[in-house]
């Protein structure tokens, strides 16, 4: 079995194209959607009544303990039961896919972006809570200009991390057949079993997208947090 | 009501078969994993450039590749070596691989942050790095890396679910049979698999942490959820 530089190389381009139209773009949707999601929920887990609070922690630890492929295919058969498919005649499968792909990812990882922002809020200390009570501040002041701009500073590379996460998480995908990089993958290196290329490429891919952007997150970690 | 207990008992015997599959795959995946994260772990704060740089070089390489494009070299690539491994072999070796290599990174940041002065007195009792580390240094990094452990079972736990890819007959695909079957219905075949693969990962996880308070206790440590988070997410990206 040799390595067939000329087919990888051919590979390069189709690849490149589903890892731009679909992974970069759950990704980028899936991580802003989750980062403003993750928010709610932990200024939520501060603010709301003890008992909606507990639900929704329980909530939230459910879903950040059960599978994503599991709640991918959920989301679709919910979908499906609703008849969703015939309402949008119009949109075409992949999209619909890739829509249901993203709200998903981006409620899973708020999940564990909560917990991140969690513990930027606890880390903030007790006088600027005291300070803003003393200056009378309304409740959604005190959070938008004293407490949230000072814990995004320590949760703001956590937030980076958990979308690189996310990134190499996208082939899950695949398992509710939208076209990404690695379901395509597998398509061109199906036909002429001549998988060893295609899967190269693909790992290639993802590690030149996720590695700089980890080393990136590292740096911004040492310094905002420390 | 009567429809969930109806399809509970219609369908435990697939249900607790793909329980098992899970389960075998956590459980293997787990043993592997933690082998990878201890080796790669004590590679990197071995005194030999050769192993530190070695050890660098692959944790990346299998943190920057998706675990699904690992499990499917493993499946697909290395049958066209020769090296057909059955599916379970395949999600067991590759769980383990993927997750270790995130554990790894757990690993040698708790050995890091043990106290500088723990190495200097091992020096000044002139142990050697193997004793060292064995009877000072590991026993108190131990305290300090199991809730990041922790956190990677549970994510070890939700990532068997790949499983499906490669043919397995786990608890995913067969949730998905008790779905497509009309006496039964979406909501309690899913209901019915969230709440398996929550027990399953909360069981790992109180397995976990009963090991962490053991241990912390044994070191006189509080535990730090808030430092936890921020390490695993530092460890998985």
């Amino acid at each position: 079995m040799e390595f067939d530089l000329e087919f990888a190389l051919e590979a390069v381009g189709p690849l490149l194209m589903a890892f731009l139209q679909v992974t970069l773009v759950v990704t980028v949707a899936g991580s802003v959607i989750a980062a403003l999601l993750g928010l709610i929920w932990a200024v939520g887990q501060r603010e709301l009544p003890t008992p909606i609070r507990m639900v929704l922690t329980w909530v939230l630890d459910v879903i950040r303990m059960t599978p994503l492929p599991l709640q991918l295919l959920f989301a679709v058969a919910i979908f499906i039961s609703f008849d969703g498919y015939r309402r949008f005649p119009e949109t075409d499968v992949e999209t619909i896919g890739m829509i249901l792909g993203v709200a998903v990812f981006s409620v899973h990882y708020s999940t564990y972006m909560a917990e991140s922002y969690r513990a930027g809020i606890e880390s903030i200390g007790r006088g600027q809570w005291e300070a803003a009570t003393a200056l009378s501040l309304p409740r959604i002041r005190v959070w938008r200009a004293v407490i949230i701009p000072q814990a995004l500073r320590a949760t703001l590379p956590s937030l980076g991390n958990w979308a690189i996460a996310m990134f190499k998480d996208t082939p899950f995908l695949l398992v509710i057949l939208v076209p990404e990089m690695v379901a395509k993958a597998k398509q061109l290196g199906g036909a002429s079993y001549q998988y060893t290329e295609v899967f190269t490429v693909a790992g290639l891919i993802f590690l030149a997208a996720s590695y700089p952007t980890a080393v990136l997150m590292r740096k911004l970690e040492k310094k905002l947090v420390y | 009501m009567s429809d969930l207990f109806q399809a509970v008992t219609d369908y435990s015997p697939y249900l607790w078969e793909g329980v098992q599959v899970t389960l075998a795959l956590s459980g293997g995946g787990a043993v592997v994993a933690l082998v990878v994260a201890v080796t790669l772990g004590l590679c990197a704060i071995s005194p030999f450039v050769v192993l530190r740089v070695g050890s660098r070089v692959v944790v990346e390489f299998f943190r920057g590749t998706s675990l699904v494009v690992q499990l499917f070299f493993l499946f697909y690539v290395f049958p066209l070596f020769g090296i057909d491994l059955p599916g379970m072999w395949c999600g067991i070796i590759g769980l383990g691989l993927n997750y270790g290599a995130y554990g790894s990174e757990v690993v040698r940041g708790s050995l890091n942050a043990v106290a500088k002065v723990q190495w200097e007195s091992t020096t000044a009792l002139s142990m050697s790095w193997s004793m060292a580390v064995r009877r000072v240094i590991w026993p108190q990094a131990w305290g300090l890396m199991l809730p990041g452990l922790n956190n990677l079972m549970v994510m070890l736990v939700k990532g068997t679910a790949v499983a499906l890819l490669i043919g397995l007959h786990d608890l995913t695909y067969w949730v998905e049979v008790m779905r497509k079957d009309p006496e039964v219905g979406l909501w309690i075949a899913y209901g019915v698999g969230f709440l398996l693969y929550y027990l399953v990962a909360l069981g790992c996880s109180s397995g976990l942490r009963l090991l962490e308070r053991r241990a912390q206790r044994r070191l006189g440590l509080a535990p730090s959820k808030t430092r936890t988070t921020r390490a695993t997410a530092e460890a998985v990206a």
